[in-house]
């Protein structure tokens, strides 16, 4: 595959430095890359997986609204990133790496490049905040 | 293809006693291929470029960004002054400015009396980005790339070499630096397996830690990308105005000691001439 954009590479070299959990995807939603806070959230090691297809990494959160109902992944703020090209927010519970639901925070932005061309997204998991 | 190197020095001209060696004129490289001509970025070095047919009518530039020492020489080169000429110069744009916005900026008053419309040679403008064109026998890639602003690296195929052309680039900006992986460098379609690769190499490794930012690379990460992206021969250029003959000398010579390696590297000297292929 060829290089990416350097707007999605100065994106990474942006959430490598950062404290907070970012997962960053192509146009599709491919995982091609996620910090080290949001390794600790997804339970592996973006050193050990490398990219992932996004029919698997999408299934592993669980996310549920307050009653503990799971939510279709239509209204979850990445994929609605990727649908329409805005940047959204929302707040729900995920399923925990030890089944416990944890409230989480996601805030998703779109990489629109220098060019005006749309290149991928990007969410941020604000851990156990009501923002 | 002939390279001919015009321009070596980065951020500004710097001429005088300590820089006669490797040059004090800002970034301008030269390539000839069956008797035409490319010009590469406009920088002070520029001003001493003179066509190798005087009849021919078209001339092409192409700027990598709009950096003072990459168009600075613009306005100095005498072919804009021939109304028989057609000046073709190729840029990068930007979603909010075109390339016409960008360079009347510089070419009108204050900073230059002339304004752009009242050139007498006729200009033509093309936008570039992540595009792929041809001027004569050359095929032309041009790719953005790090460095503050809209800025493009170029790579150029000839008829039988490959240059490539990225005098202004911080690939290693991050907190790990470079990556390692070819999908996560930025440039590297431009400069893989290059038969020469111009690159950016303004610092030293220390240097660099106090200007990490700035846009530019040390010469140690530039040797590092070259050997990764598998180029044949790199020079680094874009030399530190700071840096006299003497300090170029000393840091290529430790360089040389250091490098265990088998690429092939050294310091952009002005005025070199290269035959490729
Ligand atoms: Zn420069
Ligand atoms: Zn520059």
């Amino acid at each position: 595959m060829a290089t990416y954009d350097i707007e999605i590479i100065l994106n990474r070299q942006l959430a490598d430095c950062l404290s907070i959990p970012v997962f960053i995807t192509d146009t599709a939603g491919n995982l091609i890359f996620y910090n080290e806070p949001a390794e600790t959230i997804l339970g592996s090691r973006f050193g050990d997986t490398g990219e992932m297809p996004v029919e698997v990494w999408g299934t592993i959160f669980k996310p549920l609204d307050e009653k503990g109902k799971p939510l279709p992944p239509e209204g979850l703020p990445l994929v609605k990133t990727l649908k329409d090209q805005l940047p959204h927010h929302k707040v729900f519970w995920i399923e925990s790496l030890k089944g416990k639901p944890q409230k989480i925070s996601v805030t998703s932005y779109p990489i629109i490049g220098r060019m005006g061309k749309f290149l991928g997204g990007v969410a941020i998991f604000w851990e156990n905040k009501d923002i | 293809m002939k390279v001919s190197v015009q321009g070596v020095r980065g951020s500004i001209p710097t001429s005088g006693s300590q820089t006669t060696q490797f040059g004090g004129n800002t970034s301008c490289v030269t390539l000839m291929e069956d008797g035409r001509m490319i010009i590469l970025d406009g920088g002070s070095g520029l001003q001493k470029v003179t066509l190798p047919d005087p009849e021919v009518k078209r001339v092409d530039i192409l700027l990598t960004h709009f950096h003072l020492d990459h168009i600075q020489g613009l306005g100095f080169f005498s072919p804009l002054f021939d109304p028989d000429k057609e000046i073709h110069i190729w840029g990068p744009s930007s979603i909010t400015h075109n390339l016409h916005s960008r360079l009347n900026r510089f070419l009108s008053p204050p900073l230059f009396p002339v304004l752009m419309r009242d050139l007498p040679c006729e200009i033509v403008l093309h936008d570039v980005s992540n595009s792929s064109f041809e001027i004569g026998p050359f095929t032309i890639t041009s790719q953005f790339v790090i460095h503050p602003g809209a800025t493009v690296g170029f790579r150029i195929k000839g008829k039988s070499a490959v240059f490539a052309y990225v005098p202004d680039h911080e690939p290693a900006l991050g907190p790990k630096g470079l990556i390692f992986d070819k999908k996560w460098i930025s440039g590297f379609e431009l400069m893989e397996e290059a038969d020469l690769l111009l690159h950016d190499g303004q610092f030293t490794t220390e240097q660099y830690g106090k200007k990490i930012g700035w846009g530019h690379s040390s010469m140690e990460d530039a040797i590092q990308l070259a050997e990764y992206v598998g180029v044949k021969r790199l020079l680094l250029t874009h030399h530190d105005p700071a840096h006299s003959d003497t300090k170029l000398n000393e840091i290529l010579d430790a360089l040389k000691s250091k490098h265990t390696g088998q690429l092939d590297f050294d310091l952009a000297r002005e005025g070199m001439e290269i035959e490729l292929g």
